[in-house]
């Protein structure tokens, strides 16, 4: 085994955490806005900053992480998270608690992924899916709460029928899947409560 | 001797990771109580150690903190909890509704609306709102899984039938978002309407009983109640004796042994913003003189 640089962490790890958790705090409780986690933290590809972040902010040994094929393809990534994170990778999406998704066009069928049991539906897999763009592209008018009235979200993403997939979210609450679309430093939030309007 | 120091807010970072990931579930659950490792804390359960572990995991050096301890800011519990973070967080403190981004609250709502961007985090001594009807945790938690709330409804009824009106006055149950029944911690009902479809986000901690919950945004709370016997707000009927307020929640207080009593605002921020602006009461002396 060669020795490989590791890219480094948050610059500060209290603050770069609580910043970083403040922002997808805000996006979980305002479904469909974006908002943009700056701090200063090492990337490593394909990682997106915010993804990056996120990782830091949430991961832990308590946490099995899931990657699809994009993320894990040279390992960068995984080492990257191992280090900083300490959190064990799992093969099973459905005993994952975070799955971090590179390529949305390969998505797994979301019934693979931990639903919660309806005693304990906060045992689901938040998914963290790197997007194109978010503030442009396609619209998609949500509403749910969080939302005063309806929400107007902007976002190019894959699978282009991601929001029809998690549809299956009212039928299961409270057991369902979380979302957190990631472009660059930006996120979006989209809770299993959050519908997509009738007509968009 | 050298001063211990502390990790920023106290908290380890690992318990702050795992009280945030709580976090991020309850409020992608309204109302859901979902369990964590709750860490013992320099201060007693009783005293807001479920509150004030949700501050300590969202606090950041820009936040602005108010404490309120039945709406006043003057209070033991409320300054030592403002005293702990300005120490260990080094925040600034206020006692400004308006001017604070996170306000922790023990049993009351603040009467000054709420705005977004504003946190207000809850300190909640018994989570499970069908605790006294059922001690089972197994059966509560199946009961929630269920959505089966009728034993709740048999509850405000036997108060009906006893009492002639539903006699709870505190703690009294919401259903969030149309699914969860959910415990607005001891409260006055007076406070329940300003739960509903609030600008601000809504965080509980309860830290003996190892629960956290949430009300997002814009939320509707509705409280629990029959088409007969709708849900009505309660507040004494008076005015404040030191601002004249005909609209905040009362306490009553006695002033000397013969039984003569006042009522002034349980809201000490409203109350002293109001005589700020010239309202006075039956009891006000102007704010100079106070002073002199």
């Amino acid at each position: 085994m060669t020795t490989t640089e590791l890219a480094a962490g948050f610059a500060d790890k209290v603050l770069g955490a609580q910043s970083t958790f403040r922002a997808v705090m805000e996006a979980m409780a305002r479904p469909g806005r974006i908002q943009r986690i700056t701090f200063e933290a090492g990337t490593p590809a394909p990682l997106m900053h915010a993804s990056a972040a996120l990782a830091l902010t949430l991961f832990d040994h308590d946490t099995p992480i899931w990657l699809d094929a994009a993320i894990a393809a040279d390992g960068t990534a995984a080492r990257w998270l191992k280090f900083h994170t300490g959190a064990p990778l799992t093969d099973d999406p459905s005993t994952a608690a975070f799955a971090l998704i590179g390529d949305g066009s390969a998505l797994l069928p979301l019934e693979r992924f931990a639903l919660g049991t309806p005693e304990y539906p906060d045992r689901s897999t938040t998914l963290i899916i790197q997007v194109q763009a978010l503030g442009s592209g396609a619209s998609y008018r949500l509403h749910g709460p969080g939302i005063d009235g309806e929400a107007l979200l902007q976002a190019s993403l894959q699978p282009a029928d991601l929001f029809d997939r998690l549809s299956f979210n009212a039928a299961l609450f409270p057991r369902g899947l979380d979302v957190v679309l990631v472009s660059g430093d930006q996120v979006v939030a989209i809770p299993r409560t959050t519908r997509l309007s009738q007509g968009s | 001797m050298t001063e211990a120091t502390y990790n920023f807010a106290y908290l380890d970072e690992q318990t702050k990771r795992m009280i945030r990931r709580a976090i991020l579930k309850a409020i992608a659950i309204p109302g859901y109580q979902v369990p964590f490792a709750s860490r013992e804390m320099p201060m007693p359960y009783g005293w807001g150690t479920g509150g004030v572990q949700v501050t300590a995991s969202i606090l950041g050096p820009d936040d602005t903190l108010k404490v309120i301890d039945q709406g006043s800011d003057d209070t033991t519990n409320a300054i030592s909890i403002r005293k702990f973070f300005a120490k260990t967080a080094g925040v600034a403190t206020t006692t400004s509704t308006p001017d604070a981004s996170v306000i922790q609250t023990r049993h009351r709502i603040p009467e000054t609306p709420l705005h977004e961007g504003q946190v207000l985090v809850y300190q909640v001594p018994i989570p499970e709102p069908l605790r006294y009807l059922e001690p089972r945790e197994t059966e509560t938690r199946r009961m929630h899984a269920l959505a089966e709330y009728g034993l709740m409804h048999v509850k405000l009824y036997e108060d009906i039938a006893k009492f002639g009106h539903i006699a709870t006055a505190y703690a009294y149950p919401v259903k969030v978002a149309g699914r969860y029944v959910m415990d607005p911690s001891p409260t006055p009902k007076f406070d329940n309407p300003k739960m509903d479809n609030c600008p601000a986000l809504q965080l509980f901690g309860a830290g003996r009983e190892k629960r956290i919950y949430a009300i997002p945004p814009y939320t509707q709370v509705v409280s629990l109640d029959f088409e007969d016997h709708p849900f009505t707000r309660y507040r004494q009927d008076g005015c404040c004796a030191l601002c004249g307020a005909d609209d905040s929640y009362l306490d009553e207080i006695v002033t000397d042994n013969a039984g003569t009593r006042m009522f002034v605002c349980s809201d000490t921020d409203y109350c002293e913003g109001r005589r700020a602006e010239g309202h006075t009461g039956s009891e006000t002396t102007p704010m100079e003189s106070a002073h002199a």
